[in-house]
């Protein structure tokens, strides 16, 4: 971020979220760049940054929209850029239709599911003659067996990887004048023809004077000399088209020619030592680790039909490999048992039947489908959406294990939850039993955190855990030991896995179990030949057969020469600035990811100023300061064979080397569930009725209509007035997250002792609100308290012509009796509706009420919850309906573009 | 070091040109009490390298420990990352490893109990084992209603991971797994 000219940071409070990240923003600005925050909240990030926009919650699509629109109008798109290495050339199947057409939903939706088939948006294809070869035997998108692929792209997000559904070919058409109307270019250069300036002030709040001086910041610093940044964090995901948020800003970086180059990029900025690293060798239910599918019932029945799923042999890219990925995966965990013959133990893996997401599971708990619940270093009564919900499903649980450093809300909401409180639950009446272990903490255990760059540190174990206390790799190491001990003469089939499973690991001199043989493991090594027993050296060298294993394939190379990297630690004064031997990035090493985009298509770097990767024509190899992310030896000019697939199909000026078509994608047309380009939907909850379509909210999101769950009526629908405020959830820079390892540390809990909201004086003047004093912020959900703090930080906003309040809510206090401060949690007010592509909850918007004074008390506070529910006339059915009325007119042109689709 | 406090040698402007300190900034102005106390990072037996555990951006941090007790943790200069800087919480960090209010014994709560039991860390591990197996079994779906294979638990879910290490993670997705566990999930979804 040091490099950028201009840093554009929305969705995020870098300078009090991740302060010591923000010294390079500092460092870039000190070096001239712009620095542009937009926010709802006026913050020390704004304070720091040149321009600061206040933004209405949850309209972060119009905004980056308008911006492109703006330079696609203005022809202010980096134009060599965007027609070599992004599909804005690519032309779209007839088939597709925009939600210009159809207000609101693409062509391809069906509302009882509220799913799309996502058959439609896929790519033209070229077909004899116009390419030279035939394209009846690949079967593309348009091509031969469609019904079968319009069923499987009938899917929903979490059925696949990182790597999205595969295309069947990389064979498009291409029109490189960019004039086809079924380009990519002029498909999203009409998508976004109302996304207009006027637009932005009306829907976001952003006077139009304010939008000309961000979109000159961006046009005027991005380009051959200049690059633009984008950085976000949890105020772009936590939305019900959060990933969508993230796709705007990726187009518009893609147009403006800011990805793969120094100072460019879209950082995320995430929000735990190794949420990067849980994600990358996952505790999520939907992949498995280095970002390969779980298996999907019906989807991935046979180990061809799941290797065929990720990738087509004929696209592009490294995705083509994940055979000998997979493979070296199941080597690593089932060892000897795992053979060709048996597909390496494929079927030991369990099958998904759809999502099983933390909010799924926590419904399933209130339905006494789950026994037992494990909690690691997570506090779900405080942290996690709609905190009623999560502490009542856990008293329906028979078991939970909590493993935490301090007695955490989770580990005694049978005792002290605020449903004790109103009554709701007995301690005695709770059956649940709750084992508590103490955990060892990061100075008590070596291991790696990979952080928000990709960047695995090594850190080292100073000092013995006291007590009981045990690391989780020491606890579930044992765990596991006790499990197959119990099972060791099983003959049931079912055991198998765990019986055949490797569970020997070498003990540290303590007689803990040794985290580096993991993460060897974790890199793999070579089984048979003259190296067998060596560690791998990098992904590439991984084989399908079974003569190679790895427990997480883009992490192999962690210990290339049989050396831990994650150990590595030279000075940072002692190298230049990319910083190679400090820590270990993946991909193997690499700072920034395809940079090969960082030189222009001939290989020569865009500009002398942004060098970074570029091609040596008399060494024939990319060299650079950083790791390549291209194959090495790889000339510019090179054009495979079109029959060709992998990374042999890889042309020289094909950048982005993990999509299938080696492009960036301005236009996804598979992978993103709810649209291949991001339309602008309100919030579940909201004050305003969407201008842009009929259609209110993301007709993809998803609902759960039920008693516990209800939502408050948006825009003009009768009794929104009932809960008239915006309010936004954040954290602070003394606080972490649910508290666990903040409201238990004394100099933190006297940093920010208190939950409070904050208000604008204008708000406070009209609900009576001072400073100091005590607010009830009521939803349709829950009612909290909280000290009042009276702050222009908070601006209302003009929008469509009404004033618009917000009110900020930090999220880090839970009601409990251990910690060193508690107070009323902010995620008790929200409900659980969430983003299609990935489950994450809407929980940066939600409407509520404000009013002065605390909270009742007991059953009392019930009384005000349900007193508001009733005067909005909330029920079950508000705000849950996935399509909005439209009239015949469109609803039959809707109706025939799913027809069409079925008939194929 | 400035000269005794107790004779006329240590009167402040004395002090100050004996000492060399003109300005009155530096040793002729310290207390008895300062001189007579040493940086905890200067005693320490030994310093390790370890990486702040709260937010995502990585800052290295430095454990002291004197007699295998930490006793401060600051910011690692040598790191590209953060160039010894630490922001309040990872300089609250000593504070996570010793305070007073940390758990260090295995407790339980029995069915509708009203208070915690000590139980032995041992016992615990075998209990949870048993329970895990039964959780497994009660809640196993072998095949849909199609027929089609699942091999699959859904009686036991998980929540947490973005905490830990690396290696934790991959040992506890590869144990639910392969125990046909797949409600397994941490904060990197919320």
């Amino acid at each position: 971020m040091a490099n950028a000219d201009c840093i554009i940071i929305q969705g995020s409070n870098m300078a009090e979220c991740h302060p010591v990240g923000f010294q390079w923003v500092a460092e870039a600005k000190a070096r001239g760049a712009r620095v542009i925050h937009i926010d709802p909240r006026f913050t020390r990030t704004s304070a720091i940054a040149d321009t600061h926009a206040a933004i209405r919650a949850g309209t972060d699509v119009v905004l980056l929209g308008a911006l492109i629109n703006h330079v696609l109008a203005k022809d202010l798109y980096f134009h060599d850029y965007v027609v070599a290495y992004t599909n804005a050339a690519t032309l779209v199947s007839e088939d597709f239709v925009d939600t210009e057409d159809l207000d609101g939903v693409f062509s391809g939706y069906d509302p009882e599911t509220g799913t799309y088939d996502m058959s439609s948006w896929a790519y033209d294809e070229r077909k004899d003659g116009e390419g030279g070869t035939s394209g009846d035997d690949v079967g593309g998108p348009s091509g031969g067996h469609e019904h079968g692929a319009s069923k499987s792209a009938r899917a929903a997000g979490d059925q696949h990887g990182a790597a999205g559904p595969p295309l069947e070919h990389a064979r498009v058409i291409r029109d490189e004048t960019l004039q086809h109307p079924r380009s990519v270019f002029q498909v999203l250069k009409r998508h976004y023809a109302r996304y207009t300036p006027q637009m932005v002030e009306d829907l976001c709040g952003i006077p139009q004077w304010q939008f000309h001086q961000i979109a000159d910041a961006l046009t005027q610093n991005s380009g051959r000399d200049r690059t633009t940044c984008f950085a976000y964090a949890l105020g772009w995901t936590q939305h019900s088209l959060g990933a969508q948020f993230i796709r705007t800003a990726a187009i518009l970086q893609l147009l403006m020619g800011n990805m793969g180059r120094p100072g460019g990029g879209i950082m995320a900025l995430r929000g735990h030592a190794s949420i990067q690293g849980s994600t990358d060798i996952p505790t999520l239910f939907n992949i498995l680790p280095g970002y390969l599918p779980m298996p999907m019932v019906g989807k991935h029945d046979t180990y061809e039909e799941y290797l065929a799923s990720i990738s087509s042999p004929l696209q592009k890219g490294f995705w083509t490999e994940a055979p000998s990925y997979t493979a070296s995966l199941l080597k690593a965990w089932f060892g000897d048992a795992a053979t060709p013959d048996n597909n390496f133990c494929y079927d030991y893996l369990p099958r998904l039947t759809g999502a099983h997401g933390t909010y799924q599971s926590v419904m399933a708990m209130l339905d006494d489908e789950v026994e037992g619940y494990f909690v690691i270093g997570q506090n779900p009564a405080v942290g996690s959406a709609h905190g009623k919900m999560q502490r009542l499903a856990m008293t329906h649980l028979k078991w939970v294990v909590v493993r935490d450093f301090q007695l955490i809300e989770s580990a005694t909401f049978w005792k002290d939850s605020p449903e004790i409180a109103s009554g709701e639950l007995k301690t005695e009446d709770i059956d649940t039993e709750v084992f508590f272990f103490p955990a060892a903490n990061h100075v008590e255990k070596s291991g790696t955190f990979t952080q928000t760059q990709r960047m695995l540190q090594w850190h080292h174990q100073a000092v013995q855990p006291p007590g009981d206390a045990q690391s989780e790799l020491e606890f579930f190491h044992e765990l596991g030991v006790r499990i197959r001990e119990r099972l060791k003469d099983s003959t049931d089939e079912r055991d198998r896995p765990l019986l055949d499973m490797t569970w020997d690991y070498p003990k540290d001199e303590h007689g803990e179990t040794d985290a580096e043989a993991v993460l060897a493991e974790i890199n793999g090594y070579h089984l048979t030949g003259d190296k067998a027993g060596q560690l791998l050296d990098k992904f590439a060298d991984m084989k399908p057969d079974g003569s190679t294993t790895g427990g997480c394939w883009i992490y192999t190379g962690v210990f290339a020469g049989g050396v831990n990297k994650s150990k590595n630690r030279m000075p940072g004064h002692e190298q230049d600035e990319t910083a190679l031997d400090w820590g270990w990035a993946w991909p193997m090493n690499r700072r920034v990811l395809y940079n090969r985009a960082s030189a222009d298509p001939e290989g020569r770097p865009w500009s002398e100023r942004k060098k970074y990767v570029w091609w040596d024509a008399d060494a024939k190899k990319w060299v650079g300061k950083d790791v390549p992310d291209f194959p090495v030896d790889r000339d510019p000019a090179f054009r495979p064979d079109a029959d060709i697939g992998g990374p042999a199909a890889i042309a020289g000026d094909d950048p982005f080397i993990m999509q299938a078509d080696g492009k960036g994608w301005l236009f996804a047309p598979k992978g993103m569930v709810d649209g291949p380009m991001p339309s602008h939907y309100e919030a579940q909850e909201s004050p305003v009725d969407n201008p842009l379509y009929s259609q209110q909210r993301n007709p993809g999101r998803l609902v759960y209509p039920r008693k516990d769950n209800l939502w408050s009526p948006s825009g003009d629908e009768p009794g929104a007035g009932v809960y008239p405020f915006v309010f936004t959830t954040y954290r602070l820079t003394e606080h972490h997250t649910a508290g666990g390892m903040s409201r238990w540390l004394p100099y933190l809990s006297e940093l920010q002792p208190e939950m409070f909201c904050e208000v604008s004086p204008e708000l406070a003047e009209q609900q009576g609100l001072v400073n100091g004093e005590w607010a009830t912020i009521v939803s349709a959900r829950s009612a909290i308290e909280a000290r009042v703090l009276v702050t222009e930080r908070m601006t209302p906003l003009t929008i469509m012509g009404n004033t618009v309040h917000q009110i900020g809510l930090p999220y880090h206090w839970g009601v409990g009796r251990d910690a060193v401060v508690e107070g009323d949690g902010a995620n008790d007010l929200l409900g659980i509706a969430l983003d299609p592509n990935v489950q994450i909850q809407e929980s940066k918007v939600g409407s509520c009420d404000i009013r002065p004074g605390r909270r009742p008390r007991g059953e009392e506070l019930l009384r005000l919850v349900e007193e508001y529910q009733s005067r909005s006339g909330t029920t079950v059915e508000t705000g849950s309906q996935r399509v909005d009325d439209v009239s015949s007119q469109i609803r039959e042109r809707r109706a025939a573009t799913l027809e069409t689709e079925g008939d194929r | 070091m400035a000269p005794k406090d107790s004779t006329f040698l240590g009167w402040p402007v004395l002090r100050q040109l004996a000492s060399g300190d003109f300005l009155g900034r530096g040793t002729s102005v310290t207390s008895r009490k300062t001189r007579e106390v040493e940086a905890r990072t200067t005693t320490a037996d030994r310093v390790v390298q370890s990486v702040c555990p709260y937010c995502a951006v990585g800052c290295g941090q430095k454990v002291f420990v004197k007699d295998d007790k930490v006793v401060q943790i600051e910011g690692d200069p040598d790191s590209p990352v953060s160039r010894g800087r630490l922001c309040p919480k990872g300089a609250a960090s000593e504070q996570l490893v010793n305070s007073p209010s940390r758990q260090t014994h295995v407790l339980y709560r029995a069915p509708g109990a009203t208070q915690f039991q000590r139980i032995e860390l041992d016992e615990a591990i075998d209990m949870v084992a048993d329970r895990y197996l039964e959780a497994r079994a009660n809640k196993w779906q072998e095949v849909d209603d199609k027929g089609r294979r699942l091999r699959r638990t859904m009686g036991i879910a998980s929540l947490g991971g973005a905490t830990l290490d690396n290696e934790e993670n991959y040992l506890m997705k590869k144990l639910y797994t392969a125990s046909g566990a797949i409600q397994i999930e941490n904060q990197a979804r919320i």
